[in-house]
């Protein structure tokens, strides 16, 4: 199952380094979050430095479900699914594959972006970076999990651009609570770093139940 | 997409529909629904006392209380549906969970409106970023993109596959979100029932937990009596639609 996955994600991962089209996007976008960011928040001013952490959760958000609406989309409108339905192996495997090419690109969005965001607006970590790249990877890990479970939902409307954040921004309220939270700890005030810790282990609970909840169900998304 | 068009066609003629039961049930519902409300309003407005420090306000309570219950038994209900659909794959499931997470919707809307009514006057804010309203919220809006999930275009089984995963993942959402934003800020609501941590402001009047609970029963006979016309009005939908493609059929041969 592991292989076809890995095969599944190559395919996209391929198809993405030819057009370059959704990481393109992703990461211009990302900068124009910055850009209306900077309007939003006077980047002199010093209580700025406050928002920062929060941020960077809704750069990546909102240049996430950019990328998660494209992956499955796509399949529909080149009537590739049924391909990758007949092909033989699970749906889950297709899940599985989707959801590894969608978080390795939301990783590359976020290698770009966050050190620009920083550079910016003259943020200085005085936390622990370490700490800071684990936070990125939970909870990245978990909003692309149930992102990619409900583009895969979504997918079978016509209007899944609309459709897709209206399921995902409830159903990840958790996660963004918990990093946002865990983020702002960890860039500014160490000494929390227990609160941080418990924030975190919230968000890897959360990961791990709906991993598990989206590959058991995600064959009855993905019927014909 | 072509494919599903000529599947829409295809999969219509077909009828399955759940007689619509006896009007024994309704009538029971009916019944017991306009009686316990009754008694409902004569528990809230003369057998409860009037409460010390808020006064007539807090009688609002009554109605905040069975309606954030009903909701939450209306979207367990959906989420038992959903999980029955998902197995057997009969209609009637699908519908059952459709039309409670309808009743659940407006009946989190009631919620969400007269928490701050009485919120302005007990904590003397509209609004508060706290646990339960916050979940509530968040439930709202999960069950508002659920009712979209069945919005959408297509035949209904495939609608209904959907909306279900999503109930089942939505409801499991829920205890999540309360617990994140439990641990995230707790600062006002009291608890009322049980051994609160600080036991300020917890408590309730004999009076008021007897009207509390005549209450709830009305609330839970209302929610069973719409649950019920609402399934049967559902069914009567989807045979006029059943109807009308065969009209249609026979005018275009």
């Amino acid at each position: 199952m592991l292989r076809t996955a890995l095969t599944i994600a190559k395919k996209d991962i391929y198809s993405e380094l030819r057009t370059k089209q959704v990481l393109g996007t992703m990461i211009i976008f990302a900068g124009l979050v910055i850009l209306v960011l900077s309007f939003a928040f006077d980047p002199a001013n010093n209580t700025t430095k406050a928002v920062i952490p929060g941020a960077v959760w809704i750069i990546i958000v909102f240049s996430g479900i950019l990328g998660l609406n494209r992956s499955l989309v796509s399949e529909q409108r080149n009537d590739t699914m049924h391909g990758l339905l007949v092909a033989p192996m699970d749906a889950s495997s297709i899940y599985l594959g989707k959801f590894l090419a969608n978080f390795s690109m939301i990783l590359v969005v976020e290698l770009v972006s966050i050190p620009f965001l920083f550079l910016l607006f003259d943020f200085k970590i005085t936390g622990s970076i370490l700490y800071f790249i684990l936070v990125l990877f939970v909870g990245s890990f978990g909003f692309i999990a149930i992102g990619t479970f409900l583009a895969a939902l979504a997918s079978n409307s016509k209007s899944s651009e609309m459709l897709l954040p209206l399921l995902l921004f409830p159903m990840t309220s958790p996660v963004l609570i918990g990093v946002t939270q865990a983020t702002k700890i960890i860039l500014t005030n160490m000494e929390k770093l227990p609160t941080a810790i418990a924030w975190l282990q919230l968000v890897t609970a959360y990961d791990v139940i709906f991993f598990v909840l989206c590959f058991l169900l995600i064959e009855y998304v993905l019927e014909v | 997409m072509s494919m599903n068009l000529e599947r829409e066609k295809a999969q219509l003629p077909m009828v399955d529909l759940a007689p619509v039961r006896s009007s024994v049930i309704t009538k029971l519902l009916y019944g017991g629904m306009v009686v316990s409300m009754l008694a409902a309003f004569y528990f809230i407005f003369m057998y409860a006392e009037i409460e010390k420090t808020m006064g007539a306000v807090q009688k609002i309570f009554y109605m905040h209380v069975p309606s954030a219950w009903v909701a939450f038994l209306a979207f367990f209900v959906t989420f038992v549906f959903s999980i029955l659909f998902l197995v057997k794959r009969k209609r009637i499931f699908d519908t059952y969970a459709y039309v409670s997470a309808e009743i659940g919707v407006v009946f989190t809307a009631i919620v969400l409106t007269t928490g701050p009514i009485w919120a302005k006057s007990s904590w003397n804010t509209w609004w508060a970023w706290e646990p339960r309203l916050t979940t509530t919220l968040i439930l709202f809006f999960l069950f508002m993109a659920y009712l979209m999930v069945r919005q959408m275009d297509g035949v209904w089984d495939k609608k209904a596959r959907l909306a279900a995963v999503f109930g089942i993942i939505g409801f499991a959402d829920v205890p999540i979100v309360f617990f994140a934003i439990r641990w995230w800020q707790s600062k006002f609501h009291p608890i009322v029932f049980g051994e609160g941590p600080s036991q300020q402001g917890g408590g309730i009047a004999p009076s008021m937990l007897v009207a509390l609970l005549v209450t709830i029963t009305a609330f839970t006979f209302l929610y069973a009596y719409i649950l019920h016309k609402g399934v049967s009005f559902e069914n009567m939908r989807i045979k006029v639609g059943h109807y009308k493609e065969k009209l249609r059929e026979r005018l275009e041969n």
